[in-house]
């Protein structure tokens, strides 16, 4: 069994937690080309490497931030959203 | 075939006869490049050489032929999806698949089953309702099914599940069938072969060089090849390729794995697939059960497999087929799949002058492996896209007429 390590709740297996996808920036809708919106809202990096994740505890409902190898599946750290320099 | 049987009837020595040429050492310059010596990429060959006269074509494979992804399906083909466009696509693809061993020479080992997609719910049933009117309305054979006519095809299957998830019907689709699939690659490599494509295997594609958004040529471990036109047909590996000309895409990769049980005699001559349980299911010509489930969860560049999907996978089997309990699964393995966010392709021209994609396979690519050589190959030629793949364009993203197939296996939706 995989296990992931939940900021809030400390290592659970994987099967409780679900994939958000990388974290990415959003353009200004405003002031942003209809190209560079298409591409926010659909293409994705997805060449394998360190990547930072959005992963969400079902359980506790709990959404955080993962730093993870795409390529080795290896997490090298989770933290809250904004509190990495707190880890 | 009989022929050269014969012949061997006659000698004393019985050589095995090689499918296509040890190439090592590629030519300065090609008219084409494919990377990747999968059945779509060895099938585009084929066509070029056949259909286009473009015989000067490299093939670069970074394994063997048929060991990524070709090999690794559940070896399914059916047409029976939801848009017109992709019914219309992959209907194209069993029309080629029928004649194809034929064509090639060699027995695939297609065998046509007939496919029941098992409806457990209401919601499911209508689904399969709109599927079988948009099959029809395209000619394609497919027609709704109730609860006795499964038995009737399938008297083992428990129509109940378990009492877990009581099946109320089914999409039967009559051409769904079955194929050896490595023999497909290879058949494809030893037709092209012979026209006087070269195949390297052992071959990887290191950088692709573009000079003024034209391709220039591309960078190998056996050094550099120089050519204007490269098609990409690398299933898990298209993110990679791409990142070397800079082409951005939708898709990410997902593992998707399977398994085979011990050999049994046979006893399922037909394909049943079920949404709801996530499995898909046919008895091969071996005799083993070659099962499927769905995506894993997430992205990863690995093609290991897990225990978590064995376990999920066959408890769903039992509750199809309680007398399996005593059954061992004998293998399981992997493939990385490209998947898209409308589950469909992504095939023809991109940004770049001279460099193609036949990606965005997903978890439906064997079973388009002729039409979409076929397509490739006169994108190539021509370099336009033959109509039959339009609505699989890269350029859908950014103009947002995305096709929205969800006809696929293996996803949730």
């Amino acid at each position: 069994m995989k296990l992931l390590k939940c900021p809030m709740n400390g290592v659970r297996p994987l099967s409780e937690f679900v994939f958000g996808g990388e974290v990415r920036e959003m353009p200004d809708p405003n002031t942003c080309s209809d190209k560079e919106w298409a591409t926010y809202v659909h293409h994705r990096n997805g060449a394998p490497g360190m990547k930072k994740e959005w992963w969400y505890h079902g359980p506790s409902g709990t959404w955080f931030i993962a730093e993870r190898n795409t390529m080795t599946d290896e997490v090298a750290r989770t933290y809250l959203y904004g509190q990495e320099d707190k880890q | 075939m009989p022929l050269r049987l014969l012949k061997y009837a006659m000698s004393r020595e019985h050589p095995a006869p090689r499918f296509f040429r040890a190439c090592e050492t590629p030519k300065k310059s090609y008219d084409a490049v494919i990377i990747g010596g999968g059945g779509h990429g060895l099938a585009a060959a084929y066509y070029l050489a056949r259909d286009h006269g473009i015989t000067n074509v490299a093939v670069l494979e970074r394994g063997y032929i048929g060991g990524g992804n070709t090999g690794r399906n559940t070896t399914i083909v059916r047409s029976n999806y939801l848009t017109p466009e992709g019914v219309n696509f992959y209907n194209a693809s069993v029309k080629l698949f029928e004649d194809l061993s034929q064509d090639l020479d060699l027995n695939l080992f297609y065998s046509t089953r007939g496919h029941f997609t098992l409806a457990h719910t209401e919601s499911a049933m209508r689904t399969m309702r709109w599927r079988a009117e948009v099959n029809k309305h395209v000619g394609v054979e497919s027609y709704v099914v109730g609860p006795d006519e499964i038995s009737k095809a399938c008297p083992q299957l428990d129509i109940s599940c378990s009492g877990q998830a009581p099946i109320l019907g089914a999409l039967y689709h009559a051409p769904g069938s079955v194929a050896r699939h490595d023999a497909v690659a290879w058949g494809y490599a030893r037709g092209a072969d012979h026209m006087g494509v070269e195949i390297f295997q052992s071959t990887e594609v290191t950088g692709i060089d573009v000079q003024g958004g034209k391709v220039k040529g591309v960078q190998t471990n056996r050094g550099y090849i120089s050519t204007n036109k490269v098609l990409s047909a690398v299933a898990g590996f298209t993110p990679r390729v791409c990142k070397m000309v800079d082409v951005q895409t939708p898709i990410i990769i997902q593992p998707l794995q399977a398994c085979v049980s011990e050999p049994m005699k046979p006893w399922l001559d037909t394909i049943l697939v079920s949404g709801s349980l996530h499995v898909y299911v046919s008895q091969s010509s071996r005799g083993e059960l070659v099962m499927g489930s769905s995506l894993d969860p997430y992205e990863v560049h690995s093609t290991r497999s897990s225990l978590d999907f064995v376990e999920g996978l066959t408890t769903h089997i039992l509750d199809m087929f309680p007398f399996l309990s005593n059954v061992k699964v004998v293998r399981q393995w992997a493939g990385m799949a490209d998947i898209t966010p409308d589950f469909a392709p992504i095939m023809g021209k991109t940004p770049v002058e001279g460099f193609y994609l036949d990606a965005g396979w997903g978890t439906w690519g064997f079973k388009a492996t002729p039409i979409s050589g076929k397509t490739m190959a006169e994108t190539i030629a021509n370099d336009r896209a033959p109509d039959l793949i339009n609505s699989f364009r890269l350029s859908r993203f950014e103009e947002y007429e995305l096709t929205g197939e969800k006809g696929a296996a293996s996803v949730g939706h």
